[in-house]
C-alpha cells in the first residue's frame, strides 16, 4: 500500500485547523422542524385513506348523517384559540415573564384539553349510535385520521404540563427555552393540520 | 432537500453564524394578531360557504373550500410557524417545498391510481353499487 | 384465546405452551444450535468478566463510531439468518419436483421467505448503511458526533428491539407468512389469526421509528456540523449521498409507520382499511406499502453510490470525474424516486395513462443512475488503478448493477411487466441490483473503512476468494432465476411439477452454495486478520485517501479531531497532504462530550416489552410496559446533566500515544 505521502514544498501554506474550540450549534430546532415534515407524511397517508375510502360507506351512515357541524366550529375555534395563547406565552417568554407566560401556557393548555374533550365526546356519541369505526371503511378512515390528530393534541398536552413542571423548577434556561420553542411549533403545527381535517373530512366531507 | 446551487454560495455554514437557535423569531403581538384575523375569516367563509348552501354546485363549494383552506395553511406558516427564507440558513424552507411537493404527489396520485383501479377493478354489480351509495 | 382458566388468558393472553413450536424438528434443533450458542458467547463474556467493558464502552456509548460498529456487527449477525433462510429456500426448491414434496412443509416455507425478505431488506441492508453512515460521515465533515448522540444510541437500540421480535417469533409462536411487505387479504386477521403478522408489524414499527430518528439525525448532522470551509459542493461523496439518503428516510419512513398502523388497526379493533368487505380497499395497502417501498430502495442504494464513489477515487489516485454532475443525479434520484411507486403493481389494473405515466418516470429514473455509472467509468479512465480488495468489490458491483439496471429497465416495461410480474425474473432481477448494488457495496466498504476502525487492514487473500465466490456464486444462483422467469416460472412456490425445470433449481442451489464458500470466506477474513493484526497494522491513511476521515489516527479518538479541520477543498485530506500539512503535537483545548446513558437501551426494552405484549394479547403487560415507556421518556427529560469533557491533558495524551502510536503509523501526518 502506498502509506506515505510526500509534502511538495512549493505549495502556499495554509491554515488547516480552528485553534479555538468552537461552541457546538444546536440543531434541536432544525431536527424538529424535520420532525414535523416527517409528521406530515403520516397525515398525508391518512388523509390519502380518506381521500380513497371516504364515500365507501358499505351501507352504513354516509359523512352527512353522523357530522355535526355546528359543533366542528367550536372545535376548530379552540383550537385557534390555543395557537394564539400560545403566541402570546411565546412573547412573555421572549420579554422573560414567566409567571405570564406559564398562565398563558396554561390557557393554552385548557382550551387544547377542551378541544380533545369535545372530540372524545364526538366519537362516543357517534359510537353509541352505531356508527363506529369498524362499521365501514369510511368510519375507519374518519376515526383513524382525526384520532390521531386528537392523540397528537393529547401529547402536546401532556409535554406541555411536563414542560411547565420543568420552567417552574428550573427557571426559563436556555435548554426549556429551546423545548418551549419546539413545542410551540408542534402545537401551531396541529392546528395546521387541523385545517386540513374541518376543511376535507367535514366540510368536503359532507358535500361529495 | 437537495439544491446545491441555492446554498452552494453560503460558505461555513454552521459554525460561522452564531447565533443562538433560541434567539430565533419569536414572532410579535402584531403579527399573531393578524394571523388570528386572516385565520378566523378563513375559517368562518368556509363553514359559511357549506352550512347556508351558498353555491348551488357541490363541487365549485369544494375547489373554493379547499382552495381556502390552503391559504389558510399559508397564514398559519407565516404568522404561526414564523416560516421564512432566513431560518436555519433556508434550510426550513427547502425542507417545508420538499415536503409540500412530495405529499402533494402522495395524496393526487393515490387518489388518481385508486380512482383508475376502482374503475377498471372493482365489481359493479347493482347491489355493490347500493352498499357503496349507502342507499 | 386457549381453552383454560381464564386467569391464565388474562395473563398470558394467548402465549401457551402449545405456541412453542416443539412439533418442527428443524426450529427445535436451531433452537438448540441457537441457546448452546448464547449460552456459550454469555459465558465466554462472563468468564472474562467483560461485562462492564461492554456495558461502559458499547452498549451506553453515544460515540458514533462504536454505534456504527455495533450496527455493522448486528447486520453482519442478520446476514448469517437471512443466508441461513435463502440455503433453506434454495435447497427446497432444488428438491421438490413431482412426488418429493421436500422436507418444509408450505407453511413454513411461506414463513421463511417472509422472514428472509424482511430480515435481509430491515436489518442487513438497512443496518449496514445506518453502521456506515454513522461511522464514517461525522469523520468526513470534520465533526466531533453526529447533532443528538442520545438519539443515536437510542435508534441503534430501536434496531436491536425489532430484531429481537422478529428473532423471537422463530421459537416462540410463528411468523407472518405473507411475503417480506405483509399484503393483506393475507396478513389480514381472517386469513392469518396467529401472531406472526403481529410479530411482523411490531417489529418493523420499532425499528422504523430509529429508522426515522437516524435520519432526521444525520440530515442535522450534515447541515450543522460540517467543518468551517466546507460548502456543500466541497463535501465528499458519500457525505452527499448520506444527506440524500436522510433526507429521504424523513419523507418516506412516516408512511411505513402510518401503513403498517392502519394494518395493524384492521387487525386490533377491526376497522376495514384493507379488508374485502365494508368498502376495505386492498389495493391502497399496495398503494401505500409501496409509497414507501420505492423511495426505500433508493435509501439503500444512494449511500453505496456515494462509499463506491469513494473508493474508485481512492484507488484512481484522481479527484472523483463528474462530481457536480454526481451531486446532482443524487439529488435527482431523491426526487424520482417518489414518482415510480406504481410500476411495482402494473398489473393491478391502473390502465394505459397510468401505467405509461408511471413507466416512463421509471425509465426516466436509469438516467441518473446511468451518469453515475459513466462517472465513475471515467475516474478510473487513465487513473493509475490499484486493485486492492475495496475496488475489486467495486468493479464487480459496476459489471454486476449495471446488468440489474437494465433488466429493471425490462420489467419498466408495462405490457412487458404482465408477462414478468410474480416471476422468477423479478426475483433475479432485485436481487441483481441489491447483491450487485448493495451488498457487495457492504464488502467493498467494510475492506476499505476497517483500517480505520480498527487500525489493522483485512487480510487480501481471503478477502480476494470471498469476492470471487460470491461474484461468481451470484450469477451462478440467480442466471437460472432469470431463465426460469422468462419461461414463466412464479415466485413463492415451494412445490414444482414440471421435472424438467429442476436442473435450473439445482445450479441455483449449486450458485447459492458458492455464495456460502464466499460468506465463510468473509468469516476468515476476519479471523485470519484479528490473529495477523500485528502485521496487518497501519497508519491513518493506508490508501492514500483523500477525505478528512483519513486525516485522524486509526481508530480515531473519541472526540475524531483535536483540533476541527478548516477545509479550502472539495478532497480535504488530499490538499492537506499537497501543502504539507504537519499534526500539531501541543496546544490542545479542552473538549465537550456528551456522556454515555442507558436510557436508550431503558426505552428500547420497554418497546420490546410492549410490542410483545401486544403481539400476544397480553394488555396488562403491554398497558403496564407503554405507560413504564411514557415515564421512562419523561424522566429522561428531567436529567440536564448529559454533557462532560475531556480535558487538555487527556486530549494530549491520546494525540502523543493513543493510536497514533509510531510503530503502527507508517505515515507522515
Amino acid at each position: 500500500m502506498n502509506t506515505t505521502v510526500v509534502a511538495p514544498a512549493h505549495a502556499e501554506p495554509r491554515d488547516f485547523l480552528c485553534r479555538e474550540e468552537a461552541h457546538p450549534h444546536s440543531g434541536t430546532l432544525l431536527g424538529f422542524w424535520l420532525y414535523l415534515m416527517s409528521d406530515c407524511f403520516i397525515f398525508a397517508a391518512l388523509f390519502a385513506c380518506n381521500a380513497v375510502l371516504g364515500t365507501n360507506v358499505a351501507g352504513g351512515p354516509s359523512a352527512r348523517d353522523v357530522f355535526d357541524l355546528p359543533g366542528l366550529a367550536v372545535n376548530t375555534a379552540l383550537l385557534l384559540f390555543s395557537s394564539v395563547t400560545f403566541g402570546f406565552a411565546m412573547l412573555e417568554m421572549a420579554r422573560r415573564h414567566k409567571r405570564a407566560m406559564l398562565g398563558w401556557l396554561a390557557v393554552s393548555g385548557m382550551l387544547a384539553a377542551a378541544f380533545v374533550g369535545l372530540e372524545i365526546h364526538e366519537f362516543a356519541t357517534m359510537i353509541a349510535e352505531g356508527a363506529g369505526p369498524g362499521r365501514s371503511a369510511f368510519l375507519s378512515s374518519f376515526f383513524t385520521l382525526v384520532g390521531t390528530h386528537g392523540l397528537h393534541v393529547t401529547v402536546g398536552i401532556i409535554w406541555l404540563i411536563v414542560l411547565m413542571v420543568q420552567m417552574g423548577k428550573h427557571g426559563l434556561t436556555e435548554a426549556n427555552r429551546r423545548r418551549l420553542m419546539c413545542l410551540s411549533m408542534f402545537w401551531h403545527f396541529l392546528d395546521l393540520v387541523w385545517v386540513g381535517v374541518f376543511s376535507y373530512v367535514y366540510l368536503v366531507g359532507v358535500l361529495r | 432537500m437537495s439544491h446545491p446551487s441555492a446554498s452552494a454560495h453560503e460558505t461555513g455554514t454552521a459554525h460561522q453564524d452564531d447565533h443562538d437557535a433560541t434567539h430565533a423569531d419569536h414572532g410579535s403581538l402584531r403579527g399573531y394578531l393578524t394571523g388570528f384575523v386572516l385565520a378566523a375569516i378563513l375559517t368562518i367563509i368556509p363553514f359559511w360557504l357549506v352550512l347556508g348552501h351558498v353555491i348551488a354546485s357541490p363541487q365549485a363549494t369544494i375547489v373554493i373550500v379547499l382552495g381556502l383552506a390552503a391559504l389558510q395553511i399559508v397564514v398559519h406558516m407565516i404568522f404561526f410557524l414564523h416560516l421564512d427564507t432566513r431560518s436555519e440558513n433556508g434550510w426550513n424552507m427547502l425542507a417545508f417545498i420538499f415536503t409540500v411537493v412530495l405529499v402533494v404527489i402522495v395524496l393526487g396520485a393515490s387518489v388518481w391510481v385508486m380512482y383508475n383501479e376502482n374503475a377498471n377493478m372493482m365489481p359493479m354489480s347493482p347491489q355493490y353499487m347500493q352498499h357503496k351509495q349507502g342507499a | 384465546m386457549p381453552d383454560r382458566p381464564a386467569i391464565w388468558n388474562f395473563l398470558l393472553g394467548r402465549l401457551s405452551l402449545s405456541s412453542l413450536p416443539l412439533d418442527n424438528t428443524i426450529v427445535v434443533w436451531t433452537f438448540v444450535a441457537v441457546a448452546l450458542g448464547g449460552a456459550a458467547v454469555v459465558g465466554a463474556i462472563t468468564y472474562h468478566r467483560q461485562w462492564g467493558y461492554l456495558w461502559n464502552e458499547w452498549f451506553t456509548s453515544v460515540d458514533h463510531k462504536k454505534l456504527g460498529v455495533m450496527y455493522m456487527v448486528l447486520a453482519t449477525v442478520m446476514l448469517f439468518r437471512g443466508f441461513a433462510d435463502a440455503m433453506l429456500m434454495r435447497s427446497q426448491q432444488a428438491i421438490a419436483f413431482g412426488s418429493n414434496l421436500g422436507y418444509l412443509p408450505p407453511h413454513h416455507y411461506d414463513q421463511i421467505f417472509t422472514a428472509h425478505g424482511a430480515i435481509m431488506i430491515f436489518f442487513v441492508a438497512m443496518a449496514y448503511i445506518a453502521g456506515f453512515m454513522n461511522f464514517v460521515m461525522p469523520l468526513q465533515i470534520g465533526a466531533r458526533d453526529v447533532a443528538f448522540p442520545f438519539l443515536n444510541n437510542f435508534s441503534f437500540w430501536l434496531t436491536v428491539a425489532g430484531v429481537v421480535l422478529f428473532m423471537a417469533s422463530l421459537f416462540i409462536g410463528d411468523f407472518s407468512h405473507a411475503g417480506w411487505l405483509g399484503m393483506p387479504p393475507v396478513s389480514e386477521l381472517r386469513q392469518s389469526p396467529g401472531p406472526g403478522v403481529d410479530y411482523y408489524i411490531w417489529g418493523l414499527q420499532l425499528s422504523g421509528l430509529g429508522t426515522l430518528l437516524t435520519g432526521i439525525n444525520f440530515v442535522v448532522t450534515v447541515i450543522k456540523m460540517r467543518a468551517p470551509g466546507m460548502t456543500l459542493m466541497k463535501m465528499p461523496m458519500f457525505t452527499w449521498t448520506t444527506l440524500c439518503t436522510s433526507g429521504l428516510i424523513v419523507v418516506t419512513f412516516p408512511i411505513l409507520t402510518a401503513t403498517l398502523f392502519l394494518l395493524s388497526l384492521d387487525r386490533y379493533i377491526g376497522t376495514h382499511f384493507f379488508t374485502n368487505g365494508f368498502g376495505g380497499n386492498v389495493m391502497m395497502y399496495v398503494n401505500l406499502i409501496w409509497v414507501w417501498g420505492h423511495p426505500e430502495v433508493y435509501i439503500l442504494i444512494l449511500p453505496m453510490f456515494g462509499l463506491y464513489s469513494e473508493i474508485v477515487a481512492t484507488f484512481s489516485s484522481k479527484r472523483l470525474f463528474g462530481y457536480s454532475s454526481m451531486v446532482y443525479a443524487t439529488a435527482s434520484i431523491m426526487l424520482l424516486s417518489y414518482l415510480v411507486w406504481l410500476h411495482h403493481f402494473f398489473t393491478m389494473g391502473s390502465g394505459a395513462d397510468v401505467n405509461s405515466f408511471f413507466a416512463l418516470t421509471t425509465m426516466m429514473i436509469s438516467i441518473p443512475t446511468g451518469v453515475k455509472i459513466f462517472n465513475w467509468l471515467f475516474t478510473m479512465y487513465r487513473g493509475r488503478v490499484r486493485f486492492t480488495v475495496p475496488m475489486l468489490w467495486t468493479m464487480g458491483f459496476l459489471f454486476t448493477f449495471t446488468i440489474g439496471g437494465m433488466t429493471g429497465v425490462m420489467l419498466a416495461v408495462a405490457p412487458a411487466d404482465f408477462l414478468l410480474h410474480n416471476s422468477l425474473f423479478l426475483v433475479a432481477h432485485f436481487h441483481n441490483v441489491i447483491i450487485g448494488g448493495v451488498v457487495f457495496g457492504v464488502f467493498a466498504g467494510i475492506n476499505y473503512w476497517f483500517p480505520k476502525a480498527f487500525g489493522f487492514r483485512l487480510d487480501e487473500f481471503w478477502g480476494k476468494l470471498s469476492f470471487w465466490f460470491w461474484q461468481i456464486g451470484f450469477w451462478v444462483a440467480f442466471g437460472p432465476l432469470y431463465v426460469l422467469g422468462l419461461m414463466g416460472v412464479t415466485r413463492r412456490l415451494s412445490h414444482f411439477t414440471d421435472p424438467s425445470l429442476q436442473i435450473w433449481f439445482i445450479v441455483a442451489a449449486f450458485g447459492a452454495f458458492l455464495i456460502l464458500l464466499g460468506i465463510l470466506s468473509f468469516v476468515m477474513q476476519i479471523v485470519v486478520s484479528i490473529r495477523r493484526r500485528d502485521e496487518l497494522a497501519v497508519g491513518n491513511d493506508p490508501w492514500g485517501g483523500r477525505t478528512l476521515e483519513w486525516s485522524t489516527s486509526s481508530p480515531p479518538p473519541p472526540y475524531n479531531f483535536a483540533f476541527i479541520p478548516r477545509v479550502h477543498e472539495r478532497d480535504a485530506w488530499t490538499d492537506m497532504k499537497k501543502h504539507g500539512y504537519q499534526r500539531p503535537l501541543e496546544g490542545f483545548n479542552a473538549i465537550h462530550m456528551p456522556k454515555n446513558t442507558a436510557a436508550g437501551m431503558l426505552l428500547a426494552g420497554l418497546g420490546t416489552v410492549f410490542g410483545f405484549a401486544m403481539v400476544w394479547y397480553i394488555w396488562w403487560l403491554a398497558v403496564l410496559s407503554f405507560v413504564a415507556l411514557l415515564a421512562a421518556a419523561i424522566t429522561h427529560t428531567f436529567n440536564y446533566d448529559r454533557d462532560g469533557h475531556l480535558d487538555a491533558e487527556e486530549v494530549a495524551r491520546f494525540e502523543h500515544t493513543g493510536n497514533w502510536a509510531p510503530k503502527a503509523q507508517g505515515t507522515t501526518a
